[in-house]
């Protein structure tokens, strides 16, 4: 690419205003701007999340998952926009209700805006990709793992920064596959979000060629006589395996799993051991840089979401700097092409696959107070980018690309 | 050849051979300390306690003091090589981790990530002149020994930031390659060399014009492309060879400084991180960030001569006279 190396002492002129600008843009509050040329200005949008049932005291509830991430992304292009001449600003509109989402987006898109990034369920996202107003608008999705979305439909519009539940389970697998554990005790939780994760799950395994086992349901019942103790033993029981894989997104019983199967054996998956693109366990590749400065900002930890949102932010900063542009167009065609990546703290470049939208990325392979390994794991090989040994190749898709 | 010759060849060879009191320290980050090198021997001789987290190291210009970057201990140590006493503390900021001397021997200039600046420090009176915002993650400092250039790497911003040391200003911005490491001047000021980490690659830079003369990039049979994560650089004086520190490639890479081609890869420690000339400059040693060890490289034919288990984490080093 032709912008790759050039440098920027055009714009040191313009450094003192651009960084008084900054200064009033990182809380997040939209600030009329004097100069609108080499400005971007990027939109969070996002459904209010629900308090979801108090599982543990350990984990509180966090409300704003996703904004603190976006804002030091802006901070961050920012101080590079210092020296571009470049300036971002993230304005954020939160709605609480499903169907004022696309009202809102749409509101913003007549008001001429091209950059959104979009914290909301998968339902929502398909209906805002389907919008003749999303021809050539830039929207990163930071919330789904959803597969159906990265297949058969092909919602290529859409960029997914987080990983798909293939690409966790397939990074659970490969590790699955080095230890040998080739038999797998699948526990499937009650919501549709389990099925579909225990459906990746079950994928996982015939693409490395390893074996589910035996399937069981949780049930959610009230039964006064259930207790983890009594009910995990005898829910485990059965034919031998090597491994317990855990379906249970929304973490309702899949911590009472260890240390209590029948059999004494590891718990992986929703729980135990788990894929993520980010961990607060994660400090290789300078990635303890951007823990202390997360934490710095939110006084909590990063959480996948937040880190998915700085990502996003990040990616349209590396290529307004790259192209020197600030309009969807030439940054579009840039993301999209063979030159374009951008690095997230994994010591790898990071890039779009261009049959489905997906980030390619590694995996972190976490348990609670130790990051495991880092998938791909070494060994497993790809003919074109090992990163696609994660999640649905081209092939798999259907899509067109 | 003549009888009288002999003992005089092999005098010479004994000289070139023989090493003179050189001492070589390296910094231990997860040891809080220092290890000490004894370079005839190729011994480790003594590990000094000094503080949290020591990280940059440098050599004064009268070679008798360290300076050290207690990194958690967001100060730089300065440090009398004769009984390791600290003769002062500096305020680098925080978070000091790479810093280098002027040219003139007068100064740091220290990279503060967190806060993305660098903070410039009068060694004499030991105070903070100046701190200069840069890029996200400021990482490689180099100062250019004519005098003209500091220059500072940020790693997230992907820029090569060109400050005048006689204004403390920012006069010029380079964009590179993704996550730029470390920056170092050839001894004659024309060049810069920048390595970048996840770029894989070595940018060589015109002083003059500060733009790209040519884009290095390495392969190595057998090792996969993405181990590929050039760190440390440091160009001879002759500039007949640059070395290139490849991090979990576990080489360092030589590079021909005239055709900027890789000439050799020589295999060493894991993660090799950081690397120092003897003063001599026959020899090499680089830091081996996982195996816990230096490896002692002999530059007349860019053989690895000896790894040395130094301590946990060894980081930066440098050798004194």
């Amino acid at each position: 690419m032709f912008a790759r190396f050039f440098t920027f002492r055009r714009f040191l002129i313009m450094a003192p205003v651009m960084a008084g600008l900054c200064v009033f843009s990182i809380s997040g509050v939209a600030v009329a701007a004097e100069t609108s040329d080499n400005q971007l200005e990027i939109v969070f949008l996002a459904l209010e999340d629900k308090v979801p049932p108090a599982l543990s005291n350990l984990d509180p509830f966090i409300a704003n998952e996703g904004i603190p991430g976006a804002e030091l992304a802006i901070d961050d292009n920012n101080t590079t926009g210092r020296f571009t001449g470049q300036s971002f600003i993230l304005t954020v509109v939160e709605v609480r209700d499903r169907t004022s989402v696309i009202s809102a987006y749409q509101r913003k898109r007549s008001e001429g805006r091209s950059f959104f990034v979009t914290r909301v369920p998968a339902n929502i996202l398909r209906q805002i990709a389907a919008l003749p107003a999303s021809a050539d608008s830039l929207v990163f999705d930071i919330s789904t793992s959803d597969d159906s979305l990265r297949t058969g439909r092909c919602d290529s519009r859409i960029f997914h920064i987080r990983p798909s539940r293939a690409m966790r389970t397939d990074a659970l697998a490969q590790y699955m596959l080095k230890k040998r554990w080739r038999n797998w005790f699948l526990v499937i939780g009650p919501t549709e979000a389990d099925r579909l994760y225990a459906k990746a799950v079950r994928r996982a395994a015939r693409r490395f060629g390893m074996k589910v086992v035996t399937e069981r349901a949780w049930e959610t019942t009230h039964d006064a006589r259930r207790t983890a103790q009594s009910e995990v033993s005898v829910l485990t029981q059965g034919d031998d395996y090597d491994v317990i894989v855990v379906a249970d997104e929304q973490g309702l019983f899949g911590e009472y799993l260890s240390y209590r199967t029948w059999l004494p054996r590891p718990v992986i998956g929703t729980q135990g051991l788990i894929g993520t693109s980010w961990d607060r366990n994660h400090e290789q590749w300078g990635a303890v840089q951007l823990q202390n400065r997360f934490r710095e900002k939110a006084h909590r930890w990063m959480t996948e979401q937040d880190y998915a949102a700085w990502l996003a932010i990040r990616v349209i900063g590396e290529a307004a700097t790259r192209t020197a542009r600030v309009d969807a167009q030439g940054l579009e065609s840039y993301i999209r092409g063979e030159d374009f990546s951008v690095a997230g703290f994994k010591g790898k470049k990071l890039s779009f696959r261009p049959w489905n939208g997906q980030l390619r990325q590694p995996l972190l392979l976490a348990s609670a107070r130790s990051l495991v390994a880092v998938a791909p794991l070494e060994g497993f090989l790809h003919p074109g980018n090992e990163l696609d040994t994660l999640g649905y190749d081209r092939m798999e898709t259907g899509c067109p690309r | 050849m003549t009888k009288a010759w002999v003992p005089t060849m092999v005098l010479a060879c004994l000289l070139a051979g023989s090493v003179e009191a050189e001492m070589v320290y390296v910094t231990l980050e997860k040891d809080n300390a220092i290890a000490v090198v004894d370079a005839s021997s190729q011994k480790l001789i003594a590990t000094h306690e000094i503080g949290q987290r020591p990280r940059g190291i440098a050599l004064s210009k009268e070679g008798r003091h360290l300076f050290v970057a207690v990194s958690d201990d967001d100060t730089i140590l300065m440090i009398d090589t004769e009984d390791f006493s600290v003769v002062g503390r500096l305020p680098s900021g925080e978070d000091p981790e790479t810093f280098v001397l002027g040219a003139e021997g007068k100064r740091l200039y220290v990279s503060n990530e967190d806060d993305n600046l660098v903070t410039v420090i009068d060694i004499v009176s030991g105070k903070a002149i100046k701190t200069i915002p840069v890029g996200v993650e400021p990482e490689g400092i180099a100062s250019s020994p004519d005098g003209q250039w500091i220059v500072s790497t940020s790693e997230t911003t992907n820029m090569v930031h060109w400050i005048d040391p006689a204004t403390l200003e920012i006069i010029d911005n380079t964009l590179v390659d993704p996550r730029p490491r470390a920056a170092a001047f050839t001894a004659d000021s024309k060049q810069l060399w920048v390595t970048s980490e996840i770029g894989g690659s070595l940018q060589v830079i015109d002083v003059e014009s500060r733009q790209q003369v040519k884009r290095v990039t390495f392969e190595i049979p057998g090792v996969r492309p993405e181990k590929i994560q050039p760190v440390g650089v440091v160009i001879d004086r002759e500039r007949k060879f640059g070395y290139v520190a490849i991090g979990p490639a576990n080489r360092v890479a030589v590079v021909d400084a005239a055709t900027l081609e890789v000439k050799d890869y020589l295999l060493v420690g894991q993660r090799v991180w950081n690397l120092a000339f003897s003063p001599d400059q026959k020899r090499l040693y680089t830091t081996n960030g996982v195996s816990n060890d230096i490896s002692i490289i002999d530059l007349g034919e860019h053989r690895v001569l000896k790894s040395l288990v130094v301590g946990r984490y060894p980081w930066g080093v440098v050798a004194k006279p």
